[in-house]
């Protein structure tokens, strides 16, 4: 398994358009992908648990990635989230 | 203007019935929900048309929670479960999403139990023909009143015969809006009072820009009403014509068009027309005013708030610049034989620290949130830059201490306001990222010309060939140092001297946001 902390930098946090983005990033990855994030964790490729995180600026979401690619899905995440969140 | 047309969403009342047969509940429900994906997926290729990607997206999240899978095991378990009719299952599931999302801490995540709602009652229809969804029929243009909207009805409206929109519930930030607002449909949302008033068949007026709603209007009102449209109407064509051209040279530099704000309410005029950034933040107004020094707090909302409006457009704040015509009493300071020369600006930023470290905290905190410039007024020498540099680079490293988050790599600048600036502009160059000519000052200064002196108005000229040589001056040696250069003060939007600017390598080009368009309709036709 492969770890990686992000923080939202976006000052409107995750809305729908971001979270939709995220969750269609982690549905093309083959490993499986959560994200926790105070203490609540979500399945990265659901979206309403993706939302019902809540993720605000600033947050810090803790992404768990594991599966047999999962070096090269956490770039793909870490990269997405640079570019999007 | 026009009549109200009513309209009720469907789905009043869902049966709850006991079945037998779970497999064939199962099937009608994936049946359904391949035909909901179907329509969804339809007016998404519509709103792509109509609005463009970005507000469209809502109909891919829309499908996506339609397939989500939390949502759709839960719908199953309750079918499978308590051996209930799909459409049952659907509406309860739903209601119980949506009131996941109302509990949320932020307004915005409350808001998506209308998307929840919206999916579960397209699927509903897709199971049950009868409760048909969708917008009303309208035989003639007309105004649509509804309780609320949702993003799909909104987009399925047939929008030749759709004049405007009130709506009692949903919030300025719902889908609907947004979309309503992008289609250039006039909508009042959230219309709390005189909604009872709204009969079929009565005639109203709809002001989407104030947010009024006018029922049976006398002739008056309705003449009144009939100008502000024609002149709304003229002012759309001519901005959707330029609005979102850019002005490119022969020689293939492109001029940005900015805008001058001195209030943080201006942002919106500033979008309205379609300026390529903000090019003047005049700071003053948080000093002028007032009883008291704005607090950091007071300063870094403002500030923020135009940063996070500007979506990433860049947002030049120049810092106080106080002294001369613009006078804060609490400050007491005293009176001067010649204020123009006097105690004013970065003048007293360097003086009274205390007052330059709480802007400096105030904008550097604000600087996360979008694309912020800074630029000193008033600059003589290149120790006033670097002393005024300094004192950033002190406020950085102090927020850095009390991890507070600041935007990397802010541009600095100064205005090109004093001939000695000018003459000092090579030097000046290498340590800053722009310039900005505010000829305002630079004409006053160049010309030894009072600029609140009525005697010698007519001597007080922007385009004299001194203030030119200057302004070209300056801009060489902008050029010369890779640092580009723009045009802040009001000979900004002279267009007898647009050709000279442009000729110059001008930059950009910073107006009133009421001018922003003019000005570009007239750079573009200079460089066709």
């Amino acid at each position: 398994m492969q770890n990686f902390v992000y923080t939202v930098t976006d000052p409107e946090g995750l809305h729908a358009r971001p979270a939709g983005l995220l969750v269609k990033c982690a549905q093309s990855c083959g490993s499986d992908v959560k994200i926790t994030l105070n203490g609540r964790t979500a399945d990265a490729k659901r979206l309403f648990a993706v939302m019902g995180l809540c993720v605000k600026q600033n947050d810090q979401m803790a992404f768990a990635v594991e599966g047999s690619d999962e070096a090269a899905d956490c770039e793909k995440l870490k990269a997405f989230c640079e570019a999007n969140l | 203007m026009g009549r109200v047309a009513f309209h009720r969403s469907g789905n009043a009342q869902i049966e709850k019935r006991r079945i037998e047969d779970v497999k064939g509940e199962l099937s009608r429900l994936e049946t359904a929900k391949k035909e909901a994906l179907g329509f969804l997926n339809e007016i998404y290729l519509t709103s792509l048309k109509r609005v463009g990607e970005k507000d469209s997206m809502i109909f891919q999240i829309h499908m996506m929670m339609l397939q989500d899978e939390d949502f759709l095991d839960a719908i199953k378990n309750k079918i499978e479960r308590e051996q209930v009719n799909a459409e049952y299952a659907v509406w309860a599931v739903g209601q119980e999403f949506a009131a996941r999302f109302a509990q949320m801490d932020s307004e915005y995540m409350r808001g998506r139990q209308a998307d929840v709602i919206d999916i579960s009652k397209r699927l509903i229809q897709y199971l049950d023909d009868r409760m048909a969804y969708g917008p009303a029929q309208m035989d003639e243009p007309s105004i649509l009143a509804a309780e609320d909207l949702s993003p799909s009805e909104t987009m399925q409206m047939d929008k030749a015969k759709l004049l405007a929109i009130i709506t009692r519930g949903g919030s300025k930030t719902s889908h609907s809006a947004i979309l309503s607002r992008t289609m250039g449909i006039p909508s009042v949302v959230g219309l709390e009072n005189g909604f009872e008033e709204l009969k079929n068949g009565v005639t109203v007026i709809v002001d989407g820009t104030s947010g009024e709603v006018i029922v049976e209007p006398d002739e008056n009102a309705v003449a009144d009403y009939e100008k502000q449209r024609k002149e709304y109407l003229d002012s759309q064509q001519r901005l959707r014509q330029v609005l979102t051209s850019k002005v490119v040279t022969k020689d293939g530099r492109t001029v940005a068009i900015n805008a001058n704000i001195g209030h943080p309410g201006d942002v919106e005029s500033v979008l309205k027309n379609g300026a390529d950034g903000i090019g003047l933040f005049r700071s003053e107004f948080l000093y002028m005013g007032h009883d008291a020094l704005p607090s950091e707090e007071e300063q870094f909302q403002a500030y923020k708030h135009v940063l996070e409006k500007m979506d990433g457009k860049p947002v030049i704040v120049r810092t106080f610049d106080i002294g001369a015509d613009k006078r804060v009493p609490y400050l007491n300071l005293p009176e001067e034989d010649n204020p123009a020369l006097g105690y004013r600006a970065i003048r007293i930023c360097l003086n009274r620290k205390e007052l330059f470290w709480t802007q400096l905290r105030a904008l550097l905190r604000a600087s996360a949130f979008g694309n912020l410039e800074i630029m000193f007024p008033m600059i003589i020498s290149v120790d006033e830059l670097t002393a005024a540099k300094a004192m950033v680079e002190e406020v950085k490293s102090s927020l850095a201490a009390e991890s507070i988050a600041v935007a990397q790599d802010i541009k600095i600048g100064i205005m090109v306001e004093t001939p000695a600036a000018v003459m000092m502009s090579e030097e000046l160059a290498e340590e800053c990222d722009f310039f900005s000519v505010g000829t305002n000052d630079l004409t006053q200064y160049t010309l030894a010309v009072d600029r609140m002196n009525g005697k010698i108005s007519k001597l007080y000229n922007p385009r004299h060939p001194a203030v030119l040589k200057m302004i070209r001056m300056a801009a060489e040696n902008a050029h010369k140092a890779g640092i580009w250069i723009g045009i802040c003060g009001e000979s900004a939007a002279d267009p007898e001297l647009t050709e000279a600017y442009l000729e110059m390598g001008i930059d950009e080009l910073s107006v009133a946001p009421s001018s922003v368009l003019e000005l570009r309709d007239h750079c573009l036709n200079l460089v066709k």
